[in-house]
């Protein structure tokens, strides 16, 4: 039978889609019952607190400005998950993305602030620097049989070591945060094309935006509709089998890499090339952008198209962390729920199979 | 120059105590990336139970230290166990998980005591200079930490069971073949659920030992610097064999002391290297062991691969 109608719940869309509420569901519930621990009496506000974000202002312009905010911090995230997700495609686990990041936000600082370059060159620098972090991992991974999960992690921390040691030249003088972009080189700013009107002249819109969305249907294009994209998935699928048909699997590692090392940096300029935060040299942590890209693209279901939606979701709890009272409540329960959702992202294939099962045994069931 | 030996010998503590860890999970078959997160909830409770045991007696404080974070790590690796065991989930997605989970929820958890002692003191913060003492042994201006010493107890003792035991070496055929070890009766699971637990504890160990190095209070936002993952370079370098770990964590641990005492030397000092190079230091150095070790990896055969009954 070729036209036999699947069950709702047999469609692979549907099941993703709601594997990754429940997740969603799961983690908001896991973070309330903390909240509660921590304190029962404001725990419902809270949460509420949280999910609302922006929209706890009462006035339409203020929703719209700090909306504008939020997006802003969207754009990077969505590159960082775009990269972890298209080397995922390829069985790689990117998480150097969080160095390529750093690497990126090193180089278009550096370009923009030391050599006074314009947004248009400082945009590929970063590209280039995230790139080569990746090609790093993609070479030893290829050539040396490195695991890239732990090569990943010492470039993240070699990255970051490297780019506070280069931006240190360029920090303001009483304070370990880099002069600002406004006051030293306003061509490196990226340029806004009106946006910031949409968004209560929120001047930190810019077209990094939409460009990371365009990234978003881009990749899609190119893992489904090409075949480098065929390739790839071929290669993450089998190794073994993908050389035997001819694929250079060696050569789509590093690619894959330099590929997913790239989106990262390119995120990061879309981040710090708006002038919204300045980096400081005295941090001593990985920034959790790269990180949190691995929540957004297991709870997009591993689809570009679907990440750009999850990747705000995330955003829009991350930032919704910040408007609690910090008295009472630490921000990080959002980073605790978000890592909740990876977590049990973990089980979605468990949760697939066991549909698919239920419904297997039902239909053998039938024919006798 | 005892101080560099002293940071060094500290430091090999947590590397060797924490690849150890790696090094069961691993030998049943289970990839454990979430070391890191067990590194942060084993410092967690060990932390925390010196807050509040304060100065008492120090054979009180040593014992109650060491079962306090172990049995943090063993508790948060259960994490691990049921997703990857039971589940057959994605190794590689929950340990990292894990790492981000454990990173949060001490940070969350730090925070809230404090607020609750004292609502303006809204950091991550924990102070447990008091009970630190105890844990150290003077020796003239030479400082050995007890933890330093339970960590070679258990290098032994981890020898003697992976290679000695009928649970060793059952544990080590789960990782190599875990078919032919389901045919001969042994129970996968359970050995696997063993492997991760035994990896809690000592990666739990592992996380006291990093923050009391030196240091009597401890900021939990900064997790513990990619410790756990040099701790999985060790014991790639260490070819998955307890002996060979203990001398690559020695190797490790020096170059990351070196990046904490490099200004009492005259000669380092007068290079006017930048403090970030020796930071950088053991990332590095562990990178570029990694390319020149892992091509002719002794890696359990069956890690990472969840055991499928069907499969032949």
């Amino acid at each position: 039978m070729k036209t036999e109608k699947k069950g709702f719940f047999e469609r692979p869309a549907v099941q993703t889609i709601s594997a990754s509420l429940l997740c969603i569901v799961a983690g908001l519930l896991v973070g309330y019952i903390v909240l509660l621990m921590i304190n029962p009496a404001g725990a419902t506000n809270a949460i509420i607190t949280l999910l609302k974000n922006y929209l706890t202002y009462p006035s339409f312009p203020a929703k719209m400005k700090y909306l504008g905010n939020t997006l802003v911090k969207t754009a990077p995230l969505l590159m960082c998950a775009l990269s972890i997700q298209f080397c995922y495609k390829t069985g790689l686990f990117n998480i150097g993305a969080a160095g390529q990041y750093v690497a990126g936000a090193g180089a278009c600082l550096f370009c923009a602030l030391k050599l006074h370059l314009p947004w248009f060159v400082c945009l590929p620098m970063a590209a280039l620097a995230g790139a080569l972090l990746g090609c790093i991992v993609g070479f030893l991974k290829a050539y040396a049989n490195v695991n890239e999960v732990i090569s990943g992690i010492m470039l993240n921390w070699i990255g970051l070591y490297t780019v506070n040691m280069s931006l240190t030249g360029v920090k303001e003088t009483a304070s370990p945060y880099t002069v600002t972009l406004a006051s030293e080189n306003p061509s490196a700013l990226l340029p806004t094309l009106g946006l910031e009107k949409l968004f209560a002249n929120n001047s930190y819109v810019t077209i990094a935006i939409p460009l990371s969305v365009i990234a978003a249907i881009l990749i899609w294009v190119v893992l489904t509709k090409t075949v480098f994209g065929y390739e790839l998935q071929a290669t993450g699928f089998n190794k073994d089998a993908a050389r035997y048909s001819g694929m250079k699997e060696k050569r789509n590692i590093i690619l894959t890499l330099v590929i997913g090392g790239a989106l990262a940096g390119l995120g990061a300029a879309f981040f710090y090339l708006t002038g919204y935060e300045q980096w400081s040299v005295t941090q001593s942590s990985v920034p959790g952008m790269g990180f949190n890209g691995i929540a957004a693209t297991f709870l997009g279901g591993l689809h570009p198209i679907g990440t750009i939606f999850s990747s705000y979701f995330i955003q829009h709890i991350t930032s919704g962390g910040s408007f609690l009272d910090k008295n009472v409540y630490p921000s990080q329960i959002s980073d605790l729920i978000s890592s909740v959702i990876i977590y049990l992202c973990g089980f979605v294939l468990f949760f697939k199979m066991f549909l698919n099962k239920k419904r297997n045994t039902k239909k053998g069931g039938d024919e006798k | 120059m005892s101080l560099l030996i002293q940071y060094t010998l500290i430091f090999a503590s947590v590397l060797m105590l924490v690849a150890l860890g790696g090094c069961f999970s691993e030998h049943s078959g289970v990839i454990n990336l979430g070391l890191e997160g067990i590194m942060v909830m084993g410092a967690l409770g060990g932390a925390l139970a010196m807050k509040a045991m304060g100065e008492t007696s120090p054979v009180l404080i040593i014992v109650g230290t060491v079962l306090i974070s172990s049995l943090s790590g063993v508790i948060y690796s259960m994490l691990l166990a049921v997703a990857s065991i039971n589940f057959s989930a994605d190794q590689t997605l929950i340990g990292t998980a894990m790492n981000m989970l454990a990173a949060a929820a001490a940070t969350v958890a730090v925070k809230s005591i404090n607020i609750a002692e004292n609502p303006d003191n809204v950091s991550s913060t924990v102070v447990y200079g008091a009970a630190k003492k105890s844990l150290v042994i003077n020796i003239g201006s030479f400082q050995l930490s007890w933890l330093t010493i339970v960590a070679v107890i258990l290098l032994a003792v981890s020898y003697v069971v992976l290679y000695k035991t009928r649970f060793g070496l059952r544990l080590m055929a789960c990782g190599e073949h875990p078919q032919a070890a389901d045919s001969v009766g042994i129970n996968v699971a359970k050995m696997r659920w063993a492997g991760v637990l035994i990896s809690g504890f000592l990666g739990g160990l592992g996380g006291i030992t990093y923050i009391t190095a030196g240091v009597s209070e401890w900021k939990f936002e900064t997790g513990v610097a990619g410790f756990g993952f040099l701790a999985l370079a060790v014991m790639i370098f260490g070819q998955w064999k307890p002996q060979n770990i203990a001398l690559a964590a020695l190797l490790f641990g020096f170059f990351r002391a070196l990046s904490n005492v490099y200004s009492g030397f005259d000669f380092l000092a007068a290079m006017n290297i930048p403090g970030s190079v020796y930071n950088m230091m053991p990332y590095i150095i562990s990178l570029l062991v990694l390319a020149f070790t892992s091509k002719k990896s002794r890696a359990p055969k069956a890690e990472g691969i969840p055991y499928d009954k069907s499969v032949r």
